[in-house]
Formats: C-alpha cells, sequence, structure tokens
C-alpha cells in the first residue's frame, strides 16, 4: 500500500521539493545580509529597519509570508481534496477496495504519505522563514507605516514558527474530509479553500485571543492629534510603543466614566480651529485602555494554535475512517 | 455441495427507488454462473452487494460462508466499465497488485500479459476497452481468489475478443477450481461458459438453477427463449 501510496503522489512531492529547494536558496542565499546588517546596526533597530526597507528585502519578506499564507490552501486543494474524490470520481476506488486491503487501511496509508509530506514541507519552509526574518523579529518587526508587523501579529503569526505544520495538517484533512464527501474533485477543492479560509479568519478573531487571559492596563492619557490615529468612525487610537513584540487585542482611548471616547461628539472639535480642539482635549481625564498578550507568550500561542489545529485534523481523519466504511 | 453465495430475503433501496427486492438464492461452489437480465434489472446492485461495496437495507448475504464483504483476499471483483489507474502502466498495476494480494501470481499474471500482445510499459489510460478489460480481468485472476465477480465484463468488446474472453474465463475456472459469477444483459454471452443461469427482471428474481436443469423443463426452446420465457413471465 506503501508502494501505491508513494507512486500516486511522487510527482506532487517532486514539484513541492522544487518549489521548497527554490525557496530555501532564495533565502539561504540572502541571509548572511540580512544577518550582517543586524550585526552592524542591530542596537539601533530603527536604522536597522531603514535598511531592511531598501533592495530585495521587503520583496523577500512579504513573498515569503505570501508563500506560507498559499502553501496550506495548495496542499489542501490540490493534495487533499483529489486524494479520494478522484478515486470516486474516475471509479479506480472500486478496483482498489476489491484488492486484499481494507478501505481503512487504504485511507490510512495514503493520508500518512501526503498528509506527513505536507506537514513536513510547510513546516521546513515556515521554520526557514522563521530563520530568514530573524533579526527583522528582534528588531520589532517589518516597518508598516507608523508601526511593525510583530512576529505576534495575527497577519504574520501563522507563517512562523511551528504553526504551519498544523495549518498544512488542516487543510489537507479538510481537503480529503471535502473529496469523500462531495465526491467530485473541483467542487472538492472549492470547498476547502472557503472552509479553509473560514478558519484562518476564525483563529485570531475568536478563538485564540481567549486561549489565555489576556493582560491588560488603564493609564491617564492625554489626546494628541498630531500622534493619535482616528478610526473611521472617530474613535482615537494611540499605537502601543511600550510592548515590542506583543499581540494587541484592543487598544483604546476612553471617558472618565468607562466608555470609549468619540471625537466627533465635541462640539470644539467640529465647529472650531485645531488649537481649540487640542486645548479642549488637553483637558479632558481620558485614558488608554489596552489589553494584550504579552511578547513571553508567543510560544505558548505557538504550540496551543498548532495543538488546535493538529487536534482538527486527527478528528477528520476518525471522520473519514468511519465514513469510507459505511459508504461506497 | 458447498455455497459459495447464499442470500435470504435480499433487498437494496436507493433512496426512493427499489433496485432489488426479497432476492433469496444459493449459488453453489465450483460453477459459472451466469446473472441475466435487462438493463437496470437489478444485476449489478446484486454483485455490488456481494463485494460489499454496497450494504443491503434488508434480508441478509453470506460469501463463503462469512460477512459479505469481510473476505477481500477470497473474493476477486471486476466492476462495470472495468476502472484502472489511467496515469499508471500495465506493469504498475501489476505491481499494484503484486503489493497489496498476499495470494498474488505475478508469474501468471506477466504471462497472461504477454499472451495478450499487451506492452507492460503502456498506460492503461491509452488502452483500448477490451484491452482494458483484460487488464483489469488478468488483475483479478492473479490475485488467486476462491470466486470471481465480473460485472458486463465483455460489454467493451467486440464480438470475438467477446467470445476469446470468455473461453479464457472458463479455461482459468476450470483449471484453478474457483467459482465465476459474471453478468451481461446478452444471453448469447453467457450461454457457451454458464452451468449456472440467474434471471433478474425489475429487482427480482425471475428463475435460478443449473442451466442443464432449467433447460430441461422448457423442451425444444435455446437458453435465449427460455430466458425470454421467464422475463415475459414476470412482465
Amino acid at each position: 500500500m506503501t508502494w501505491l501510496a508513494w507512486r500516486q503522489s511522487r510527482l506532487q512531492l517532486l514539484i513541492a521539493a522544487c518549489a521548497l529547494l527554490f525557496l530555501t536558496l532564495a533565502f539561504a542565499l540572502t541571509e548572511p545580509g540580512l544577518n550582517h546588517l543586524y550585526a552592524e546596526y542591530g542596537v539601533r533597530p530603527a536604522a536597522f529597519l531603514a535598511r531592511v526597507q531598501t533592495g530585495g528585502y521587503p520583496v523577500l519578506y512579504f513573498v515569503g509570508g505570501a508563500v506560507m499564507y498559499l502553501t496550506p490552501l495548495v496542499i489542501g486543494a490540490f493534495w487533499g481534496a483529489p486524494l479520494i474524490a478522484r478515486e470516486l470520481e474516475t471509479g479506480t476506488h472500486r478496483l482498489i477496495w476489491n484488492q486484499s486491503v481494507t478501505r481503512t487501511r487504504w485511507l490510512l496509508v495514503k493520508i500518512a504519505i501526503s498528509g506527513g509530506a505536507a506537514m513536513l514541507f510547510a513546516g521546513i519552509a515556515g521554520l526557514l522563514l522563521s530563520w530568514w526574518a530573524g533579526p527583522i523579529d528582534r528588531a520589532g518587526g517589518f516597518p508598516v507605516g507608523t508601526s511593525q508587523l510583530s512576529r505576534f501579529d495575527p497577519i504574520v503569526f501563522g507563517t512562523r514558527g511551528i504553526v504551519p505544520i498544523g495549518a498544512a495538517a488542516l487543510a489537507f484533512m479538510i481537503g480529503v474530509t471535502a473529496g469523500l464527501l462531495v465526491r467530485r474533485t473541483i467542487p472538492a477543492m472549492g470547498l476547502t479553500l472557503a472552509v479553509f479560509a473560514a478558519a484562518l479568519v476564525a483563529m485570531p478573531l475568536w478563538i485564540s485571543p481567549h486561549l489565555v487571559a489576556p493582560a491588560q492596563y488603564t493609564r491617564p492619557v492625554v489626546a494628541n492629534l498630531s500622534t493619535m490615529r482616528m478610526t473611521s468612525s472617530g474613535q482615537l487610537n494611540d499605537p502601543v510603543t511600550s510592548l515590542p513584540g506583543a499581540w494587541i487585542l484592543t487598544d483604546q482611548i476612553t471617558t472618565a466614566q468607562g466608555r470609549v471616547f468619540s471625537l466627533p461628539q465635541v462640539a470644539a472639535c467640529q465647529t472650531g480651529t485645531q488649537a481649540q480642539c487640542d486645548a479642549y482635549l488637553a483637558k479632558q481625564p481620558l485614558s488608554q485602555h489596552v489589553v494584550y498578550q504579552p511578547a513571553s507568550r508567543y510560544w505558548t500561542f505557538q504550540i496551543l494554535e498548532t495543538a488546535i489545529w493538529l487536534a482538527i485534523a486527527v478528528v477528520l481523519t476518525g471522520f473519514c475512517t468511519w465514513r469510507i466504511r459505511r459508504r461506497a | 455441495m458447498d455455497a459459495v453465495i447464499q442470500t435470504q430475503g435480499l433487498g437494496k433501496r436507493y433512496r426512493g427507488r427499489q433496485a432489488l427486492t426479497e432476492c433469496t438464492l444459493t449459488v453453489p461452489a465450483g460453477t459459472v454462473t451466469g446473472l441475466v437480465g435487462p438493463n437496470g434489472a437489478g444485476k449489478s446492485t446484486l454483485l455490488n452487494l456481494i463485494t460489499g461495496m454496497l450494504t443491503p437495507t434488508a434480508g441478509t448475504i453470506r460469501v463463503l460462508d462469512e460477512a459479505a464483504g469481510t473476505q477481500l483476499a477470497r473474493v476477486g471483483f471486476v466492476a462495470q466499465e472495468t476502472p484502472t489507474y489511467a496515469g499508471l502502466s500495465i506493469a504498475d498495476h501489476l505491481r499494484l497488485g503484486a503489493h497489496l494480494n498476499p495470494g498474488w501470481d505475478q508469474a501468471y499474471a506477466q504471462a497472461r500479459v504477454a499472451r495478450l500482445g499487451l506492452d507492460p510499459k503502456q498506460k492503461a489510460g491509452k488502452l483500448s476497452g477490451g484491452q482494458r478489460a483484460q487488464l483489469a480481468l488478468t488483475m483479478a485472476i492473479a490475485k488467486r481468489p476462491e470466486l470471481l465477480i465480473l460485472d458486463e465484463p465483455v460489454a467493451a468488446l467486440d464480438p470475438l475478443a467477446r467470445r476469446g474472453f470468455m473461453d479464457d474465463l472458463t479455461g482459468v475456472a476450470r483449471d484453478t477450481g474457483m467459482s465465476v459469477v459474471l453478468s451481461s444483459h446478452l444471453v448469447s454471452d453467457l450461454d457457451r461458459v454458464c452451468d449456472w443461469l440467474i434471471v433478474l427482471n425489475g429487482g427480482r428474481v425471475r428463475a435460478a438453477g443449473p442451466l442443464r436443469g432449467l433447460l430441461a423443463a422448457h423442451p425444444g426452446l435455446t437458453t435465449e427463449d427460455m430466458v425470454l420465457t421467464y422475463l415475459e413471465a414476470a412482465s
């Protein structure tokens, strides 16, 4: 059975190995330069980050991130979804299920070979990017506007460390399950992309903020329109710079009553001059309320999120083995 | 005589459609059994229930004295349209069979492929329907099953190839003592090779028994006419 699973997936594995080799070359060749810059300017992160924003580094940084986003999607749609669906579509399940190997064993070996390879490739790619971007992450993250993309930021988090291993396993098993239920490759691929994208959005929005009770503080603050940003609904937002590498969940300016301060309700700022508005704001008893996950919890969250993805993948594997036994 | 297949009140219902009703029959060991009936009679349903590809919605079925679908190594199955892996070569298919079956007879499989004039390096996707059927049959025989089930195996073959395929199959059955059940909607395919006959129509068994015995009960009729008599009596 191992031979057949290998024979059926070897082309995919070869393509993945080539892609990984290309990625490794790109990062291995540019890493010494980046490391050299960090050694030279690392004590002054601003100077280092200014250098990092030149040359090929921004392209490598963002293409690397995009590759890590695409990897589980490609794995789910092109490895996971066709694994069973193509057999059902072409009728070959009727050939293979009548050899002397049980359906369960057939399924589990196929999942182990392709899914294992998916986790291996995604894991290597994720660790490779983490290694390459190490100096940038140590300097607080890639500069974007007035803030930085730390490695704990939800946009970056899943592309680093060990989370890509869990994401690859989950996307693959979503694909396998969709293929088994839908029984046709193309619709199963579409369903896989939709479901995995939903999981990708749900994790930082609704699941992971609650995995560990977040830290928080409330401090008096003087509103200042020149350093604060205003959201589209008129709420002030003061970028938190005192917590490098933390994941900021909430950053609000609140009134003495604890309500979120909203600028459009202030007459002096609606009709008055800039000076009148600043004078008004300076007298307000405003506070900054920040809810965050400290930078020290980065690996805790890496482990928790990976474990959640892997656990769902295992549950889906169990469902597929149960399902394939009772349906042809 | 030992029975290779025993069913009791067997029924299969798909969503809203009854495909097989109250099917009770016994197929003795060592026979070549023909399953005949018009398209949609329930032949494929019955064969898929025997191999365990489908589960019954009524009644019971025993295959080789065990529950259907549990004796994978002892039952060979050539499914309708003889599916094969288009991207794998004939040699790959034989290798697959060798890896997945404990009783695999590689020497036989290779000899049979050579005798059929097939190139082992040829991809199965490039074979004609008849060649694909031969590949599927080779795999099923090389597995050395005690019971071989074939669902419309000659549907894709021209008349001459049909005769060759059937003669070949009976030869193997005679040599190995393996029991064979094969279906066709053409009586002429089965007439020469079968010693046991099951007539199916509208999801019900219309006749089942030794071919000689059935013919003796209808003096003067050919097998074809006799089957038609059973089918007409049913409708």
